[in-house]
């Protein structure tokens, strides 16, 4: 009888994990990759899944790559669920980002600037052909090395605000919300914005900023300064009484420059849309400080008409780990509801065919 | 009409910035009484509709309205809950768009009977009476009771609108420039209906219009508004035939002369 | 099967039960109120009852005994999947019999067995706010609720009846809890809304992704929205379970070849397989 087919449940999970297993694995008489190896060569994808798992380790984000088989939505899934278990000991410091020791720095608002700009590792200016010759595989010739010259590298935004150009973001000694712990309320202010922001999708947070680019909102971005790096991570443990340094991460920063008109109590000046992003990850980091600068629309007394503009809107759909829970949810059963639906539609169609009819 | 006001405002001040939008305005209405606010836009006549209906609050002054048991409450001290539930018992908006005042996505009859609904009322088939005679009443034919409002012109979207906020029977209804965006026919044939049935159920009608033709026919009393203040007030009339500031005179003479 | 090692029981640790066992009482308190709560990221997807497995992982204790279902059976692959999961991180007993489980974990049903005094029903809910189709934005359905500013919803069925003749909502059928609040009975058939109403065991309802949890205590009023001329009225299959025979359970309509054949069985296997054991003694 088919009825039987939908029985079973047991063997049916047991039998798909094997499958699964089997086919993370691939062909077996090809060398398996080792964490090391995604670690090292698919570095980016491991920085995403860092960057939206809200958990830096790159081994553990490596190992969550392999194991979703190369899904960095599943694999950053698999990291939250991990972090979540993690005890929670205390805040790191604010880090400094202005005494991050840079791989990547530029600015689009000046031609030059004290430090310097700095390529690094990008795909900006290369062309997108094929290189076949990767295929091949092969060790490159080393990069051509330089010596920093010392010079310090200070923000564009702090250059800005020498002026009294950049509106000043105001100081605040209490501590940030915690989203891991406390749902979101709404209004949510900045602090809860960015940590949104910070774990959200990249996907929905690159075309969200792309919204605003295309008329959906009021933008009028420069980016101001990109840059990418090492930061020290600090923590001030309340028994020491003075800030001691647990580490280093990597980071991209962006800092979007945009016109406001000024208000009734501010003078016309540049504000700014911010970025942060573990690892490396500029597209995030600049798709993150369009919508940051969107988001502060309702502070600014500007019109709040676009969806980028809507903080329920963004920060309740940033979140791949949350859509993607509840999209994928479609295809569970529901035959249940179904079942329901259809006497209903049977009832419905009738009452259309009796009244018809008549 | 009974000797206390129904609603009675004093002092009232609000400043947008360096511009006053009220200042020191006082007003009072009373029971099945028409008051009309008239002057130019920016006048902030429509400030002081929002003020008088609880919708924004004044930097000074107060708001006092008298319920039908004889108790007087400021509106402004109340809490949202309160003032809601005026909004959908006592009181009326009718607004100058009728799309800020009808649910579009919803049926005529349900958007007349939502008041009904909010109030109490479980009975479909009185609920769906209750539509159809309101229908009738401002003139829509009861056949297009389940058509949605936009496919309704925008005279009958603003009838429609009317309907929708007379059906509980309140006492005090708002009306910012209800026949703002019409066609001059179609204001003619509304500013008749509202005066109908403003008789008929004896409503009281605070009425902000920068049409003075609107306001000689509607209002009783009258109160001409310029940056901010009152400059002048009273039976509506008196104020249009013998305006006395200089303002009303160019406000009136301005109408003849159109 | 063995307790997994490395998580403390019930995989939360204790201070998120804790918060959790808050947020439970609060909804206690206020029957039918969504209370926020810091929903924590499970090793379960979003939309697949982690606000469930977060509510009976925080009431669940070594003695207890847990039953999973989903669409009434508990051997549909999400129930397995739960049921699994709370028997590696808890280790407790779990059972497949309704009325031998102190807590029963649900997605879309409720068991056709009256429940009793001392079990717990958790309702796995994917959206807790029954106004979201009306209203999507969360601050302004706060307010309504906080307002008790329901009128809305009644405009919804007005509009059903008025278009189709009745109210077209045939699952997720809002009830109001207490006289005092409307809330989402989750997905359930609408045929299962009239047994929440004084049910003698207390409700619970997680929803891990819109982070809500809230509850009817035992014994309080869950009255299902309708007009006095057009009342409620809960749909089935007309036809009786091609398995135990019952007419008065709900039942899943099972298509047996593509020819237009189908059977009806009971949705809730326990009811089915218990009937049947009862005729099968009989005989």
């Amino acid at each position: 009888m088919a009825y039987v087919a939908v029985k079973g449940g047991e063997r049916a999970i047991d039998a798909a994990h094997a499958w699964l297993a089997e086919a993370r694995r691939g062909d077996a008489t090809l060398p398996e990759l080792s964490l090391e190896q995604i670690e090292q060569q698919l570095g980016l994808a491991v920085d995403r899944v860092m960057a939206e798992g809200a958990c830096y380790d790159r081994g553990l984000a490596a190992l969550a790559v392999k194991q979703a088989r190369g899904d960095l939505i599943e694999a950053a899934f698999l990291l939250r669920a991990y972090r979540t278990t993690l005890p929670r000991f205390g805040a790191s410091l604010p880090m400094d980002t202005g005494a991050m020791r840079l791989r990547r720095r530029i600015s689009a608002t000046y031609k030059d600037l004290p430090g310097g700009q700095v390529l690094g590792p990008t795909f900006d200016y290369t062309h997108r052909l094929l290189d076949f010759a990767l295929a091949a595989g092969g060790t490159p010739p080393p990069a051509p090395q330089a010596t920093p010259d010392g010079e310090a590298t200070p923000r564009v935004t702090g250059i800005l605000a020498q002026e009294g150009l950049m509106a000043p973001e105001a100081p605040s000694e209490t501590e940030p919300p915690d989203l891991t712990r406390e749902p979101l309320s709404f209004p949510a202010e900045r602090p809860l914005r960015l940590q949104a922001l910070a774990r959200g999708d990249e996907g929905f947070l690159l075309a969200m900023g792309y919204s605003t680019q295309r008329g959906y909102g009021n933008a009028h971005p420069f980016v101001g300064e990109i840059r990418m790096g090492e930061v020290a991570v600090e923590i001030a443990p309340p028994e020491l009484g003075f800030p001691i340094e647990i580490g280093e991460i990597t980071v991209t920063e962006c800092q979007m420059v945009n016109q406001f008109a000024g208000s009734k109590t501010e003078p016309p000046q540049f504000t700014r849309g911010y970025g942060l992003v573990f690892g490396h990850g500029e597209r995030k980091a600049m798709a993150m400080s369009l919508v940051d600068r969107a988001l502060r629309a309702r502070e600014l007394g500007e019109e709040v008409d676009a969806p980028a503009q809507s903080e329920e809107f963004v920060l309740y759909h940033c979140d791949n780990v949350e859509a993607t829970g509840f999209v994928e949810h479609l295809k569970l059963p529901h035959y249940v509801d179904f079942q329901s639906e259809l006497e209903k539609v049977r009832e419905m169609r009738a009452t259309v065919f009796r009244e018809a009819a008549e | 009409m009974s000797n206390a006001p129904l609603l009675e405002a004093s002092g009232l001040t609000l400043r947008y910035g360096p511009v006053t939008a009220l200042d020191d305005v006082g007003i009072e209405i009373f029971p099945g009484e028409v008051v009309a606010i008239v002057g130019e836009s920016g006048s902030g006549k429509s400030t002081l509709l929002r003020v008088l209906s609880g919708l924004l609050k004044p930097e000074a002054g107060t708001v006092t309205y008298r319920a039908p048991d004889g108790e007087a409450a400021d509106i402004h001290a109340m809490g949202e809950a309160a003032l809601r539930r005026l909004h959908r018992t006592d009181w009326g908006f009718v607004h100058q768009n009728p799309r800020d005042g009808l649910r579009m996505g919803v049926s005529a009859g349900g958007n007349i009977g939502e008041r009904l609904m909010a109030t109490g009322a479980r009975h479909y088939g009185s609920i769906r009476e209750a539509a159809t005679e309101w229908l009738r009443r401002v003139e829509i034919d009861p056949a297009r009771i389940d058509m949605l409002p936009r496919q309704f012109s925008g005279g009958m979207q603003q009838r429609l609108q009317i309907a929708r906020t007379l059906v509980t029977h309140p006492r005090l209804v708002f009306m910012d420039e209800p026949t703002g965006g019409l066609d001059v026919s179609v204001q003619a044939r509304l500013l008749d209906l509202i005066r109908e049935l403003v008789a008929d159920l004896g409503l009281a009608v605070l009425l902000v219009t920068h049409d003075i033709a609107a306001a000689r026919l509607l209002a009783h009393r009258l109160l001409v508004m310029r940056h901010g203040r009152v400059v002048e007030q009273g039976l509506t009339d008196r104020v249009l035939d013998d305006p006395q500031h200089e303002y009303t005179q160019l406000l009136v003479a301005s109408v003849l002369a159109a | 099967m063995t307790i997994e090692t490395g998580y403390n029981f019930g995989y939360l640790d204790e201070n998120t039960k804790r918060m959790i066992r808050r947020a439970l009482l609060k909804a206690v308190a206020i029957p039918g109120h969504q209370v926020p709560f810091g929903s924590r990221e499970m090793p379960l997807p979003y939309g697949w009852g982690t606000g469930g497995i977060q509510v009976t992982a925080s009431v669940i204790g070594p003695q207890d005994r847990l039953k999973v279902i989903d669409q009434g059976a508990d051997d549909t692959t999400n129930a397995v999947s739960i049921r699994r999961f709370f028997a590696k991180v808890a280790g407790v007993a779990t059972t497949e019999r309704t009325s031998g489980a102190t807590i029963i974990q649900t997605r879309h049903r409720i068991p056709e067995v009256k429940l009793r005094e001392g079990q717990i029903l958790v309702y796995q809910v994917p959206m807790p706010e029954p106004l979201f189709r009306l209203e999507p934005r969360v601050s302004e359905t706060r307010r309504m609720h906080a307002l008790a500013d329901y009128g809305l919803m009644h405009v919804r069925l007005y509009e059903d009846i008025a278009r189709h003749g009745h109210i077209a909502i045939s699952y997720n059928y809002p009830v109001m809890v207490g006289g005092r609040y409307l809330m989402s009975p989750s997905p359930i058939p609408a045929f299962d809304n009239p047994k929440m109403h004084r049910m003698p065991a207390l409700q619970l309802f997680g929803a891990g992704r819109e982070k809500r949890i809230y509850a009817v205590p035992p014994y309080t009023s869950v009255q299902s929205l309708d007009f006095e001329d057009h009342p409620f009225q809960p749909i089935r299959a007309n036809a009786a379970c091609a398995l135990c025979g019952a007419r008065d359970s709900y039942l899943d309509e099972v298509v047996t070849d593509d020819k237009g054949g189908r059977m009806f069985v009971c949705s809730d296997t326990d009811y089915c397989n218990t009937r049947q054991a009862a005729r099968e003694a009989a005989e």
